[in-house]
């Protein structure tokens, strides 16, 4: 995070009518990286999605794009020709998917020649190659939606917006265009930010997270962290209760995996391929504790681990472990009180390679 | 029933026997529908696309008056017109009254609110977000409101032919300012009326039967260029 | 349709053409003179028996003026007069006439023509008014059998005299169930009273016009009061500088000119067999119809 950011705001307010809706204090997007804007409905993830694309007036407060402030209409709208946004609705025009592409370079001085290869890759870079002539309007969900990112690609803004782009599709074409969308932001490196409902989304495609409420910022940073260490029940239970992980597949063969963790090894279920950088998601109460190192026992991920913390939670205790990596397990009381657990002990913690759910990065 | 008969037979030999008075009469409207409903479209889309695109105070009551305007009486238009360009009149200096030019004055102001409030409804009919997209992919303004006039062809030429179907049809403000006067000012609905009241239902029938024709045909390009297909 | 592809094109064409000859063509040819339109008002009956349409061309001719011809009603052209809106009026209401040029809105009033007014009605005659001598008589009696009456009721020139006929006949027909006004003009109101087989008061002219297509038949005519005499007037440029003095009285002159009167004399015999009007410029008033 040393490079300079590309946008950033200051004490950013926006209103609607007599209404804030939106009251930031600081927020800084960095070049390359992706940042995803999450928290519950009205929050003004949105709002704040629009606003920093330009596209909403501020009442007051500082927005920089590269350093120099975003003033006048003129370098709003000079932010505008910058940036792209892909709502969740494709909002594509009445004609061909390929004029569709061209729309946005259509409204700066290209040749035709130019804005044809353009076009052309943006359908190469989405898999739409095929629908090039296709009248827009005849599309289908998911065909629509990689028509309106390959429009807002097409243009090579210097930072791209997503507003929840992928709700409104069924789980494999989401999926799927998901997968895509991960290609194209690692292969071009594309500033990227992104309004987010969904955890497994937040996880895979984003690096920073700022989690919003009532118009303001309640936590931000780094992905892993922010979702390690939440700060309030709203952002724990957007999270889970699962530990998450961040590590490398080392092998895969027939359905379990070999995840290097902090020096650690994880086993687990899936088939992602050897080199693939996943987060490793465990549930609290899938983790056995033991004072000594279990003899046959199915569990494939059994590791020495000292607890760092153990606090009371009404009906069980919530211990926080260190084994290498950093885990939490619950366990209830009258356990607690055999194993004569306290701060300090060294246990043994161990669970099962099912119980690891792996997700993509 | 035979009379209607006997006005399309005679419509028909005037149209083919190319008939001077006729002609002249049927260009006449022609040209003055035409200018009048092509002013309307500057006017009304113009306007209808920026009250639509633009929030401001009063907004739902210029909406309202629009949409009242798109019902004006054609001869309250007209006596208007005539109040304002006669010799005593506001504008009786520019001699006006009882000429073309007037017809298309009362014209373009009967037929400019119908072609803005349809094209208010049109531009306020497309997705709320097309606007922002529109921005977003780097369009000026004038772009952007360029774009949307064209994701609204199909209500906006809507909006044209109803501007044209009213005010080719319309006798009451063009009696009133153009004077119907023969070879100059009389176009085929005062001329109409005027046979009428003179009892030769026949010939009246005939200039109405080459009205439609006349308004027919026009339209009908219109709706070709509306019913342009994009898909190949 | 590839022909529509450029619509835009298209369109911008036809509005091309559209303004390029949407300038109103008004040009009168041959000399010009300072001030070259003249708006005449006139009525309707006067416009629909053809005498303009003969006369004016040849006027415009003669003199390169460009005569505006607007026929209303007979009281709406008086309003015209007053308020300086025409420059010269061919009318036939003798009293409003008169009262026009006494409150010194009409100069140089001058007698051009005459034709009659005839009561005709239905052939069965349920009234029994075929023949009367008095148009006066003849409207009592319509009254008394409460035999349907189509009255024009537009204040134009007809109607004046139909009112006038009534005062003599000292009746009152304004809301009785047999008399019916249209406001229409001349041609539109005999077809009413065809229709609907009642009796009404046109000119001879409009209803030999169209008497092919009327159920009426002609039942009292020749009653000097039932004569309809055309006067044209100058409106008074004193009163309204803006109208064209000389334009109107290029105007007046042209309809009590020799030439002019004997087209008159002339105009709708070899159509209908008679003519349509009786010249009379220079003459006196009492004088007519004898």
């Amino acid at each position: 995070m040393k490079q300079s950011p590309l946008l950033s705001v200051e004490n950013l307010v926006v209103k609607r009518g007599k209404f804030t809706v939106l009251n930031v204090n600081e927020l800084k997007v960095f070049p390359g990286r992706t940042l995803a804007l999450i928290g519950p409905n009205g929050a003004g993830k949105s709002t704040l999605l629009l606003t920093l694309a330009g596209l909403l007036p501020i009442e007051s407060g500082r927005l920089y794009f590269q350093a120099r402030q975003v003033n006048s209409s003129s370098d709003l709208a000079m932010l505008r020709r910058n940036v792209a946004v892909v709502f969740q609705e494709p909002l594509l025009l009445n004609m061909t998917v390929e004029k569709n592409i061209a729309v946005g370079l259509k409204f700066r001085n290209l040749s035709s020649a130019e804005i044809k290869k353009s076009v052309d890759e943006a359908l190469a870079y989405f898999g739409i190659e095929h629908l090039a002539k296709r009248a827009a309007k005849t599309l289908s969900g998911g065909e629509s939606k990689r028509v309106s990112l390959a429009r807002a690609f097409a243009i090579k803004p210097k930072i791209i917006f997503l507003d929840e782009a992928f709700n409104s599709l069924d789980p494999p074409t989401r999926e799927a265009i998901i997968d895509d969308l991960q290609n194209i932001l690692e292969k071009t490196k594309i500033t990227a930010v992104l309004a987010l409902h969904d955890r497994e989304e937040t996880l895979r495609l984003a690096q920073d997270v700022v989690v919003m409420s009532e118009g303001k910022i309640i936590q931000q940073g780094a992905t892993a962290q922010v979702f390690q260490q939440p700060v309030n029940e709203y952002i724990a239970s957007f999270v889970g209760t699962e530990v998450i992980l961040e590590g490398v597949v080392k092998t895969s063969k027939e359905g379990l995996m070999e995840i290097a963790v902090n020096g650690q090894v994880i086993e687990a279920v899936g088939e992602f391929k050897e080199g693939q950088k996943v987060c490793c998601c465990l549930r609290p109460e899938n983790i056995t504790v033991s004072k000594t190192i279990p003899g046959k026992i199915s569990a494939r991920n059994v590791f020495e681990a000292r607890v760092i913390k153990a606090v009371r939670q009404a009906y069980f205790y919530k211990l926080t472990l260190d084994c290498g990596f950093t885990l939490s397990a619950y366990i209830t009381l009258p356990s607690f009180d055999e194993l004569n657990i306290r701060e300090g002990s060294m246990l043994v913690v161990s669970f099962k390679a099912t119980a690891v759910h792996v997700i993509k990065r | 029933m035979e009379l209607i008969v006997q006005g399309i037979v005679k419509a028909f030999h005037l149209l083919i026997s190319l008939d001077p008075e006729v002609i002249g009469i049927t260009w006449l409207s022609l040209k003055i529908s035409g200018t009048a409903t092509f002013i309307s479209l500057f006017i009304g889309v113009s306007i209808g696309v920026a009250v639509a695109l633009n929030d401001f105070f009063g907004k739902r009551l210029a909406i309202s008056i629009i949409n009242t305007g798109m019902g004006l009486p054609p001869v309250v238009v007209g006596l208007f017109v005539t109040i304002m360009i006669w010799r005593s009149g506001p504008f009786g200096f520019l001699e006006i009254l009882y000429t073309p030019t007037a017809m298309i004055i009362a014209q373009a102001i009967i037929a400019t609110p119908i072609v803005m409030g349809i094209s208010l409804a049109a531009i306020q009919n497309l997705p709320p977000n097309l606007r922002l997209q529109i921005l977003s992919l780097g369009a000026s303004r004038l772009q952007m409101v360029w774009v949307l006039i064209k994701e609204s062809r199909l209500p906006l030429l809507a909006a044209v032919m109803a501007g044209f179907g009213g005010v080719i049809s319309e006798i009451g403000a063009s009696i009133m300012v153009g004077g119907n006067i023969k070879g100059y000012s009389r176009v085929l609905t005062t001329a109409t009326v005027m046979e009428t009241g003179k009892g030769n239902f026949d010939l009246a029938i005939a200039l109405g039967v080459i009205l439609l024709i006349l308004a027919f045909t026009i339209n009908f390009i219109l709706t070709q260029i509306q019913q342009r297909q994009q898909s190949r | 349709m590839k022909i529509f592809r450029n619509s835009r094109l298209i369109m911008l064409l036809v509005a091309a053409v559209l303004l390029a000859f949407c300038a109103p063509n008004a040009d009168a040819a041959g000399k010009k003179p300072e001030l070259k339109n003249v708006i005449l008002a006139t009525t309707t009956s006067t416009q629909d028996s053809g005498l303009l349409d003969v006369l004016i061309p040849i006027f415009e001719k003669k003199t390169g003026y460009f005569v505006k011809t607007i026929a209303v009603g007979s009281g709406q052209a008086m309003a015209m007069g007053k308020k300086g809106e025409a420059d010269v009026m061919l009318v036939h209401s003798p009293e409003a006439e008169m009262e026009f040029v006494k409150e010194g809105f009409g100069v140089n009033r001058r007698l051009v023509m005459h034709n009659d007014f005839i009561i005709v009605g239905p052939g069965a005659d349920p009234a029994k008014i075929k023949g009367m001598k008095s148009a006066a008589d003849a409207l009592k009696k319509i009254a008394a059998a409460n035999a349907l009456f189509i009255s024009r009721g537009d204040n134009s020139g007809t109607h004046a005299k139909e009112k006038i006929l009534w005062k003599q006949a000292e009746i009152t027909p304004a809301g009785q169930k047999w008399y019916q006004e249209t406001g229409l003009g001349m041609g539109q109101t005999l077809n009413v009273a065809s229709e609907k087989n009642g009796y009404t008061l046109a000119d001879r002219g409009t209803y030999l016009a169209l008497k092919k297509n009327l159920a009426l038949d002609i039942l009292v005519e020749g009653d000097a009061i039932l004569l309809n005499i055309y006067h044209v007037m100058e409106v008074n440029n004193a009163k309204w500088p803006k109208v064209n003095a000389a334009g109107a009285k290029a105007f007046a002159d042209f309809m009590v000119s020799k030439d002019t009167q004997e087209i008159i004399r002339t105009f709708g015999v070899d159509k209908f067999g008679s003519p349509l009007f009786f010249p009379d410029a220079g003459k006196k008033v009492e004088d007519l119809g004898k």
